[in-house]
């Protein structure tokens, strides 16, 4: 094998658009790689001069896969500008709308946009049911569609589908690869679930659509929600309305600890390897979320907020995303300009304007050493940092809280592997699938959390005395931020005369897909490739596994501001 | 494994999946209904089914959200399983495809070289079109190039979502980008829009069964959306128009008439403005629509909707009054930020129905 570039565009089962070029040596080991965003769209542009009290629609659509996110962050960023506390109802709904979308997103991750990185369809065809049963009853003795005639429909199924000759959304791929290492019968297990999942993620979401209104993208309200609370109404939030959503809480549970876990652990198990690779930066961040008593107090936070730095479990350092010293976004790599000096600007003072400087379209591949994205590159610090499940259990871990160190330790001790295995790809997934376990269950107690809040006599759900845009200060700044599925989210809005002079946000995939800053530092995807074997460059299944393992969002990742060359004279930060 | 070899029919599918006769006609009595089509249809559906192979679907994804994709996985009849193993062949879709990089663009050309004139063309998002499509690039060539060569073969495009058809956010003004939506884009193919962010999914899924079936297009309005899902706006459906024609109003967040229910026309709701099915099929199965769950209708099916008046700005016009209206007799509906019209048309509309005056001057004392 000589030395060669492999390029991987598009990459598929990910949100957006997103191109991989790695340099292999001479053994097929990657030695460098590249993370270009190759999409754009600009709208915090868009928002200027908008009504804030609007922002959170326009947010929404930063996204569709991780819909709700940047509706939460766009209504608490307001909220935050013009002085606003949600009541307590408000809060409540919005956690369990969080925690139903983390549900969802992370079960159709691992089944629709991960699993045909580890299984493979084709062996499956060649599983003997019967023993696929056993499998299953092993593996999950509490779910009941574990029968040799069940698998034998499945099979029956595939087998048909794939001699009609029309493989739609299963040609071409990278079937009898050698580093796919499950049995026929796991493949076939897997495959099933793939299909159960499918028909289930839409039973969760409504959960969205019975507090906002449809999903995707549910509708929010700056001051609380707008689905008003009744027990004596049939127009509002009532019994029947909660018992509907009780039952889908429960029915989500059994997915998440009887098809989810037990898949991703038995799938883990077959792949001890991917241990070993894919453990990038070593640093990780958390702004935290699931206030239990607002959001301005994340002591109460069941995601705690924090850092950690070069894999150092022993202590937990604190981030605030207000400071201007710690959070800078720089554009040495990407397809902006800065100010003639400025090096790195923190999202209060986001000033940037795209200038494409790539090859003219087609091209066949990017130069490392010139701009190469449409994303920035955010330090903390000036660190590059990797947010998601991984960082936020890490740091549950890392804080000493009981309910993290429960499930990490558990899972740990089925696979056999010390906690120095979760920085790696495989960790990447087993910590997604962990910290799912955690919302299914915060799902019911902030359900529960509901039910003794309306039973107490408390049927508020939104606070309107700063409704009006006369109530606000003549000019405002304010931060929302949430720890979405993929990592963390912070909002940046600058208010003025009633309307938005400036809207900054620096999302998840931003800061794990980020091309190199101006010190060379890769992103988070970029370090996590360095080092991984490659058994045949031209069917790329290891740069998907460990890009997958992130999860990657790029229509949320690329985004810009216009330049604001006004300087801030009084403003009111709360 | 390759996509070659004969294409076998919807009918041949499920019988190899092991789907009797009886089955297999309870299915296409399901599908019939899903599409709200008459019973007297179902031997049309039966046919299409037994006759046709699936149909090649590329799907191509530009500047979006990809709402749509997770809208239409969101189907309940039919589900998305069934869509995509037993009645299309979706060979090109970046969101499910398991292969990924240049084998996936290898099968959209062997698709769009083995079968010009027969496979659709579903696109979600739009084409940034400034300085020379830079904004969007899929294996190094611009989506420009991508939709313009994928349309050329196509038998017919689905424009999914408000993306693709009206243009939606990225084009919300400045539209820094230049992002066009596809009509403006591919000429000379039928394009069926069907707008919304995202559409509802069993819309999606009945656009493209009801092609399947019929083996054509659905009737088409003068913005090319099928009649059959936008044809009424929100507001002659809704469940709270009594309220509206009775002038009881929700007048605050979470106030009294919020909890009871009442309309929600002088928070901003667009649903006189707008065209689409929300009000019948509702969300999710039927779960609810933002109306239902106590926010106006943002108008997300409209073109240009973003930019219209802040969607918390009551509405000052409504176009037509009656449920007889449809788009086409109207014209583009807009949102008239500053007017006279709701006023005279809450007086006319008062007469017609034949309500207590004093509720009227209710409603519009306060414009």
């Amino acid at each position: 094998m000589t030395a060669q570039r492999v390029v991987v565009d598009p990459v598929t089962r990910i949100e957006g658009h997103l191109r991989i070029e790695a340099m292999l040596d001479g053994k097929g080991t990657i030695q460098d790689a590249m993370s270009s965003g190759t999409m754009w769209r600009g709208i915090e542009i868009i928002l200027r001069n908008r009504d804030p009290r609007t922002a959170w629609a326009y947010c929404e659509r930063i996204c569709g896969v991780c819909t709700t996110v940047h509706a939460l962050a766009s209504v608490r960023a307001v909220e935050n500008a013009v002085g606003i506390t949600v009541p307590r109802n408000a809060d409540i709904i919005r956690n369990i709308m969080f925690l139903t979308q983390y549900v969802q997103d992370h079960v159709i991750h691992f089944y629709h946009l991960t699993a045909l990185d580890w299984v493979d369809l084709v062996s499956a065809l060649g599983a003997d049911p019967a023993k696929t049963a056993a499998l299953a009853q092993a593996v999950s003795p509490h779910w009941p569609k574990a029968t040799t005639g069940y698998f034998s429909d499945v099979k029956a199924t595939l087998s048909k589908f794939a001699s009609s000759g029309q493989l739609g959304i299963f040609a071409n791929a990278y079937w009898g690869h050698p580093a796919y290492k499950l049995p026929a019968e796991a493949n076939l297990m897997a495959v099933a679930h793939y299909l159960e999942a499918l028909k289930w993620q839409k039973e969760i979401a409504k959960i969205h659509t019975i507090f906002g209104g449809k999903n995707p993208h549910p509708n929010y309200l700056v001051g609380g929600m707008a689905c008003a609370i009744d027990m004596q109404s049939d127009n509002a939030i009532n019994m029947e309305r909660l018992n509907y959503v009780k039952g889908l809480i429960t029915q989500a549970q059994g997915i998440v600890e009887n098809l989810y876990l037990p898949d991703l652990l038995a799938v883990a198990s077959f792949y001890p390897e991917w241990t070993t690779y894919g453990g990038g930066l070593g640093n990780y961040m958390s702004y935290g979320d699931m206030p239990q008593n607002g959001i301005g107090d994340p002591s109460t936070f069941l995601f705690p907020r924090g850092i950690i730095l070069d894999k150092d479990l022993s202590k937990v350092l604190e981030v605030d995303p207000t400071d201007p010293d710690q959070i800078r976004e720089q554009v040495a790599h990407s397809w902006y300009t800065y100010p003639a000096g400025t090096e790195a600007l923190h999202p209060w003072d986001g000033v940037t304007e795209p200038k494409y400087t790539g090859p003219k379209p087609p091209y066949k591949q990017l130069d490392e050493n010139g701009q190469y994205s449409w994303l920035k590159a955010p330090r903390w610090r000036g660190k590059a940092m990797e947010v998601g499940p991984l960082a936020r259990v890490l740091i549950g871990f890392a804080s000493g809280r009981d309910d993290f160190k429960e499930v990490v330790t558990e899972a740990l001790g089925q696979l056999k592997i010390p906690a120095a295995a979760l920085f790696s790809t495989l960790g990447r997934l087993a910590a997604r699938g962990l910290e799912t376990r955690l919302a299914a269950h915060w799902l019911q107690a902030e359900f529960d959390r509901l039910v003794a809040n309306i039973k107490a006599g408390d049927q508020q759900v939104a606070d309107t005395t700063r409704w009006e845009p006369a109530t606000w200060p003549a000019e405002c700044k304010g931060f929302g931020f949430t720890e979405a599925p993929r990592g963390s989210l912070g909002h940046w809005v600058h208010i003025k005369d009633t309307k938005i002079a400036n809207y900054q946000a620096v999302v998840p995939s931003t800061w794990n897909a980020s091309p190199k800053d101006s010190e060379g530092q890769h992103g988070a995807y970029e370090a996590a490739l360095l080092g991984t074997p490659m058994a045949d460059p031209k069917r790329p299944v290891e740069i998907l596994r460990t890009i997958h393992s992130f999860d990657p969002c790029l229509a949320c990742a690329s985004h810009v501001f216009g330049p604001d060359g006004e300087k801030l004279a009084e403003v009111v930060v709360r | 494994m390759s996509s070659s070899g004969h294409p076998k029919t919807t009918y041949d599918v499920l019988r190899a999946h092991g789907v009797d006769r009886r089955k297999f006609l309870k299915f296409c009595t399901l599908t019939a209904a899903a599409m709200g089509l008459d019973v007297s249809l179902v031997p049309k559906v039966v046919e299409a089914m037994e006759t046709k192979p699936r149909i090649p679907v590329i799907w191509l994804h530009g500047l979006e959200c990809t709402c749509c994709s997770e809208s239409f996985i969101r189907s309940s009849h039919p589900i998305a399983q069934d869509v995509i193993l037993n009645m299309i062949s979706l060979d090109y879709d970046d969101t499910l495809q398991a292969a990924a990089g240049e084998q996936v663009e290898e099968i959209r050309r062997k698709v769009m070289k083995e079968h010009p004139g027969e496979y659709v063309l579903a696109v979600e998002g739009n084409a940034p079109t400034n300085d020379g499509g830079v904004y969007c690039t899929v294996g190094g060539d611009t989506f420009l190039n991508v939709l313009r060569e994928t349309a050329e073969h196509a038998k017919f495009v689905v424009a999914w979502g408000s993306c693709a058809s009206n243009g939606c956010v990225q084009s919300a003004y400045p539209n820094p980008t230049g992002a066009k939506p596809v009509h403006e884009l591919i000429h000379g193919k039928p394009i069926v829009n069907v707008p919304g962010c995202p559409p509802i999914a069993e819309v999606m899924t009945g656009v493209l069964t009801y092609v399947l079936t019929f083996g054509r297009l659905p009737e088409l309005d003068s913005f090319h959306r099928p009649k059959m899902f936008y044809a009424q706006r929100i507001h002659d459906k809704c469940y709270r128009r009594a309220y509206f024609d009775a002038g009881q109003f929700v007048e605050e967040w979470d106030d009294d008439g919020a909890r009871k229910g009442w309309c929600l026309y002088k928070m901003g709701c667009r649903g006189p403005t707008t065209y689409n099915s929300c009000s019948t099929f509702k969300w999710n199965n039927g779960v609810s629509y933002p109306i239902g769950s106590g926010h106006g209708c943002i108008g997300c099916s409209e073109n240009n909707f973003w930019d219209n008046s802040p969607f918390y700005d009551r509405l000052t016009s409504i176009p037509v009054p009656g449920i007889e209206a449809t788009p086409d007799g109207v014209g583009e509906t807009l949102a008239i930020a500053a007017g006279v019209g709701v006023a005279a048309h809450f007086a006319s509309f008062m007469v017609k129905k034949g309500l207590d005056r004093s509720r009227g001057r209710d409603a519009e004392s306060d414009e």
